[in-house]
């Protein structure tokens, strides 16, 4: 009966999932907000909310928790995407949280922001009195994750209970919250870092150039390439080189780590993650390396 | 390349775990890093073989009993598909979790020991994948290197799981024989059963037909969200009313009469807009908004159908439920929110007619209540009409969830049989 045979291309059906869950938060929450760091996941989460309610503006702001340990071109990135959406952009920083007393910077050769992150995002959500919080977190980043709900709920401390998450069904998301507690929304769940690649390609979307193929001064440390800068003690085992990389995942300079590579478009790009052997996370995360429950334990805490 | 969402039920003992972990491993999806990770965790605990549950059992306390406690979403893709693997633990305490990872599963693989045959937890899954209504179900046989790849016990496993199944009014079915250990068709024939003339479960994960599974006939666009550009910078837009949401079911075309409900009032749609632009039609399950020819008075919750074709506008509903919740019960009188499609109701349990035994299918008329896992038929009074199809007919407009008034929490399942 049927003249044509109505499949629908993986992209087209994420694309179409991603765009209810946006839409689902638009209406039935007072106060959503989108992290946006200008790393390429929360970049394709930008285009879906542009693509979810145009012709209208994204109906809610955008926030960054800014470690202070940036690289400039994914500021620079930032701040002209935002621009050019105009959208408002919160940005909620680690310093100010450091300044304040709310946390204490760590000492040492592997001293990081990351996890100073959690305080700093939380107090962000209770200022601003979020009650919805859009994530670029994959299901396929890490195996804590796998396990989390589109819609995930974070009590008054914002903390996650694997064991205790509300049952999704369907397309149905539960959205209802006491006052103080949160839901965090990850409308990228079922991506994986193929399909973001394959989507910004189809889309033409542009991203940061620290994701193409560069030269720059590195070191190795744990099997990681690490970037040279001001933010970071490297030890006199640790010595500095050029070398072509390209990054993989943006994150905090002082814990992510280069790749090398020669892939200078998004097409070479899309052939290497094809055939790479090791995970995004594993090759370019310290922070994941640390314990064999490293993400759980940080998302528990209130991290992303 | 489409996706097909599969769910997989049975326990660790029926070798379910190899068979995800060789499926992901054949297909690339799984890398060296986690498979280091796993070896090492394996080596710590003292196990003698890599322990492949471990790539899926990723919380903490699952690792620490040596359990899966909940559903675990994996991916991996062949040049002809990408597939989403919604694993469920098979535990009947754990019925919930299946009752979820089915919901939006395309197709269901049910393992069996070839040793032990069908069990009371094949029936039980066999039986919750056609209440779901997952459209295609396998039947993995699987250990068939330990029955010496014996056909004939192939044939007494399809024959009986296959008299079973004419009670459920199970969907399509296939049987495939497999040793998920040795990879005997998992992904390519077995040499070891030259018996056996069907695909490997791989080949037909990758070419059984789903698109048609989508209901493309009853048109049924919940409305999600109003789009009003108030403050558009192009004044084209000043006026721009549009109607955003999924479409559950049909296909809509620019031109088409349609129906609004509640109103019941008729007119036709002016254009189907995406940000890419207008598109020609819209069926399930894309994402579009609606702009219609002229002004009703629309809003979230509300349904857009066609004339001649409506779903009930119901406030009686009679469905099966699933209940999730340990902290209370569902019986008469019990007060929920009721989420469905884009709507949000009260509801009020005036009937709970009986229980179901989910091994036996036995209806118990005695039970008063409903626990944690338990499933049941009930009747439900609802505060506002819902625009409603019976679950078997469509899944996006025949379910729905229940949600605790004081926790919160999403505490039910259901599944619509009857509407008035």
């Amino acid at each position: 009966m049927l003249q044509r045979d109505y499949t629908t291309s993986q992209l087209d059906v994420l694309e179409a999932e991603a765009i209810h869950i946006m839409r689902e938060v638009a209406a039935e929450f007072e106060r959503p907000c989108l992290l946006f760091s200008g790393g390429k996941d929360s970049i394709v989460m930008l285009r879906i909310a542009e693509k979810a309610f145009w012709p209208a503006p994204i109906p809610f702001p955008l926030m960054h928790v800014d470690t202070g340990h940036n690289f400039p071109e994914v500021i620079e990135f930032r701040d002209r995407r935002v621009a050019e959406l105009g959208a408002r952009l919160i940005v909620a920083s680690v310093q100010d949280s450091i300044d304040a007393g709310r946390v204490v910077e760590e000492t040492g050769r592997r001293a990081s922001r990351n996890r100073l992150q959690t305080t700093t995002l939380l107090d962000a959500i209770e200022d601003n009195e979020f009650d919805a919080v859009f994530g670029g977190a994959r299901r396929d980043e890490e195996k804590a994750r796998a396990k989390e709900r589109v819609f995930s709920f974070r009590d008054e401390f914002g903390q996650w209970d694997p064991k205790n998450q509300r049952p999704e069904l369907w397309n149905l998301y539960n959205a209802r919250l006491r006052k103080g507690e949160n839901i965090r929304v990850f409308p990228l769940s079922n991506w994986t870092e193929l399909d973001i690649w394959d989507y910004i390609r189809r889309e033409g979307i542009e991203i940061p150039s620290i994701y193409f193929a560069h030269t720059r001064k590195v070191f190795e440390r744990d099997g990681m390439l690490l970037a040279d800068n001001p933010w970071i003690t490297r030890g006199e085992d640790e010595p500095v080189y050029e070398a072509v990389v390209r990054y993989r995942t943006v994150g905090d300079a002082t814990c992510t780590g280069a790749v090398e590579s020669a892939a200078a478009t998004v097409e070479q790009i899309i052939e290497e993650i094809a055939a790479t052997r090791i995970t995004e996370r594993g090759a370019t995360r310290a922070d994941d390396r640390a314990s064999e429950a490293a993400m759980e334990d940080r998302k528990r805490e209130g991290y992303f | 390349m489409d996706i097909l969402r599969f769910a997989t039920a049975g326990s660790v003992d029926d070798g379910k775990s190899t068979l995800i972990g060789r499926l992901l491993f054949d297909s690339k999806a799984i890398f060296e890093d986690q498979l280091e990770a796993v070896e090492r965790t394996s080596r710590d605990r003292g196990t003698e073989y890599t322990d492949l549950s471990l790539l899926t059992d990723g919380l903490r306390a699952e690792r620490e009993q040596g359990i899966t406690i909940d559903v675990a979403y994996r991916y991996f893709a062949t040049p002809r598909r990408k597939f989403i693997i919604a694993d469920t633990p098979g535990h009947i305490q754990y019925t919930r979790n299946m009752v979820t990872g089915a919901s939006t599963a395309d197709l269901a693989i049910i393992l069996i020991d070839a040793r032990k045959g069908v069990l009371e937890q094949s029936r039980r899954h066999a039986f919750l994948t056609t209440l779901l209504r997952v459209p295609h179900l396998v039947l993995a046989v699987n250990k068939m290197d330990l029955v010496d790849y014996s056909q004939e016990r192939f044939e007494e496993i399809r024959e009986e799981f296959t008299s079973f199944a004419s009670k459920l009014n199970a969907p399509d079915l296939t049987f495939i024989p497999i040793s998920a250990l040795h990879g005997d068709n998992v992904v390519s024939r077995s040499e070891n059963m030259p018996w056996y003339n069907g695909s490997s479960l791989l080949h037909h994960l990758e070419n059984v037909h789903i698109a048609s599974d989508r209901n493309l006939v009853d048109v049924r666009f919940p409305v999600q969200y109003v789009i009003r550009p108030q403050r558009a910078t192009d004044p084209a837009f000043h006026d721009y009313r549009g109607y955003a949401g999924q479409v559950a079911g049909g296909v809509l075309k620019p031109g088409d009469e349609v129906t609004h409900l509640p109103s019941g009032l008729s007119t036709r749609i002016a254009s189907i807009d995406t940000f890419d632009g207008p598109v020609d039609e819209a069926f399930p399950p894309m994402s579009v908004t609606l702009r219609l020819e002229d002004d009703i008075d629309i809003s979230r919750g509300d349904m857009i159908c066609r004339p001649n074709n409506q779903p009930q506008a119901a406030q009686e509903l009679e469905a099966m439920v699933c209940w999730m919740t340990d902290a209370s019960k569902l019986g008469p009188r019990t007060k929920l929110t009721i989420k469905h499609t884009t709507r949000t109701a009260r509801a009020l349990v005036r009937d709970l007619h009986y229980r179901l035994d989910v091994n036996t299918l036995h209806r118990d008329e005695s039970a008063q209540t409903l626990g944690l896992n338990e499933i049941g038929r009930v009747s439900l009074r609802v505060t506002q009409p819902l625009f409603v199809d019976d679950y078997a007919r469509n899944r996006l407009t025949g379910g729905f969830i229940l949600v605790d008034e004081v926790t919160n929490n999403t505490v039910g399942a259901g599944m619509i049989v009857e509407a008035r």
